[in-house]
């Protein structure tokens, strides 16, 4: 019983729901306000994401024809898969033996849902315009990942094939972090081009392009339901670079922690800010044939211990 | 609840642009109160790309008889609390178009307008005095 009331606590406060909100909400602003910097000029207030949130929920939710269980329960389930993701990373870097085996792959299905979930919803609003933004955002999520498994399977062959969060982070303090290591920085690369796609951010923002198909995928959504999804995107800023800390980057444990999530987002952003967006053949091909070669060329040097 | 509400949305109020057969000056001018040199964000305004998304409808152009039903479409389509704003002599009045064969008369009549801005076409500051208006009289 006090098991269920613990994760109850941990899905809801902290590490969960409000913990992730707060601190994702606070990223997007930071984002948003970098960005404006960039373009000279002030850029929103700190709350300004709040503001946006707390509105969306005040306003009317007006629901398509369609399917729509599917089109209201997809914002939620991204939310949720989000949410657990950051329970289990918290688990695996701090309560060792909360650790449990296969919760890897539990985590990279869990990454796969946020898109699944817009995919479907765009498809059942029965949008043309969402129609095509889901296609694009199904070829994209095909692309970015199979180089993405690739590396994390190149990760967890070096840690002796454990498919355990925790085992992979003991690797790493005993043997020093993958990323020092030629495949490693592989894996890195690899993981924050991933980021970058799964956020939805210029330039791979092709599912949502907004001068060509209106708000693409978020057409059809207004409301609780846009908001949840809004929600989804601030927490993944957050979950994401804590999930390449605990796979490459030795784990979460000290205050270095900060200026190692500090890096990862900052690059994030600048890329997002430098860069026009790519055509979705192009996306394609960057990650077919630029990122899975190169996996897999970590993958052999993963091999020879390099 | 309600005042949090009512504040969160004068904070972030999401504008769409609806060009309803205007000149297109007034549209160029609503893009100029758009780009970093006014910069809008500091008031949470931001252009979105869809009416399901939107706050404020920013209405441009005479109305006549091919641009009335779809305006009016996009107004159902938005959620509502939403203000509607008509931009430009045009769709404050009628303009000079007044007398013309196609023209069906000022938005008001149509739709609930809440501010309108005059000026052919109106400066950018005054499209934001405008909306910041607006949103002092929500
Ligand atoms: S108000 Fe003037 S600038 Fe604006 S649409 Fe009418 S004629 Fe064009």
């Amino acid at each position: 019983m006090s098991n269920y009331l613990k994760f109850l606590l941990e899905f809801l406060i902290f590490p969960g729901l409000v913990f992730v909100a707060i601190i994702g909400l606070l990223l997007s602003w930071l984002d948003r306000k970098i960005s404006a910097r960039l373009q000279w000029r002030v850029g929103p207030p700190w709350y300004q994401c709040f503001a946006d949130i707390i509105k969306l929920f005040g306003k009317e939710t007006i629901i398509p024809q369609g399917r729509k269980l599917i089109f209201l329960l997809a914002p939620i389930v991204s939310a949720i898969s989000v949410i657990l993701i950051s329970v289990l990373l918290y688990n695996a870097n701090f309560y060792p033996q909360c650790s449990f085996l296969g919760d890897i792959i539990l985590v990279i299905y869990l990454l796969a849902l946020p898109p699944l979930m817009t995919i479907l919803g765009a498809s059942a609003s029965k949008n043309p315009l969402s129609s095509v933004g889901a296609s694009r955002e199904m070829t994209l999520y095909f692309a970015y990942e199979l180089p993405f498994v690739i590396v994390t399977i190149l990760l967890i062959m070096k840690a002796h094939g454990s498919i355990r969060l925790f085992e992979l982070i003991n690797y790493q303090k005993t043997h020093g972090a993958y990323l020092y290591s030629i495949s490693g920085v592989i894996t890195f690369i690899i993981y924050l081009f991933t980021m970058q796609a799964k956020l939805g951010y210029v330039p791979f923002d092709i599912a949502e392009a907004e001068q060509e198909i209106m708000a693409g995928v978020y057409t059809e959504y207004s409301g609780f339901a846009l908001a949840m999804f809004k929600l989804t995107k601030a927490m993944l800023l957050f979950v994401f670079p804590m999930f390449i800390i605990t796979l490459v980057w030795g784990g979460i444990n000290s205050i270095s922690t900060l200026w190692k999530f500090a890096i990862i987002f900052i690059l994030t952003v600048l890329v997002k800010n430098t860069n026009p967006r790519v055509r979705i053949d192009q996306a394609l091909k960057f990650f077919w044939l630029g990122m899975t070669p190169l996996a897999i060329l970590g993958l052999i040097l993963g091999l020879y211990k390099l | 609840m309600k005042d949090l509400r009512l504040l969160a949305l004068k904070k972030s109020p999401w504008v769409f642009h609806v060009a309803a057969a205007s000149c297109n000056n007034c549209d160029i001018e609503i893009l100029d109160a758009l780009t970093p040199r006014f910069d809008v964000e500091r008031f949470g305004i931001v252009l979105v790309g869809s009416p399901r998304h939107a706050d404020a409808l920013l209405v441009t152009g005479v109305i006549n008889r091919k641009s009335l039903p779809r305006v009016l479409k996009v107004y159902e389509e938005t959620p509502k609390p939403c203000l509607v704003i008509a931009i430009g002599t045009c769709a404050c009045d009628t303009h000079m178009f007044k007398n013309s064969y196609n023209v069906v008369g000022p938005f008001d009549k149509y739709l609930p307008v809440d501010v309108y801005i005059p000026g052919c076409p109106p400066k950018p500051e005054a499209i934001i005095l405008g909306v910041v208006k607006a949103l002092q009289k929500l």
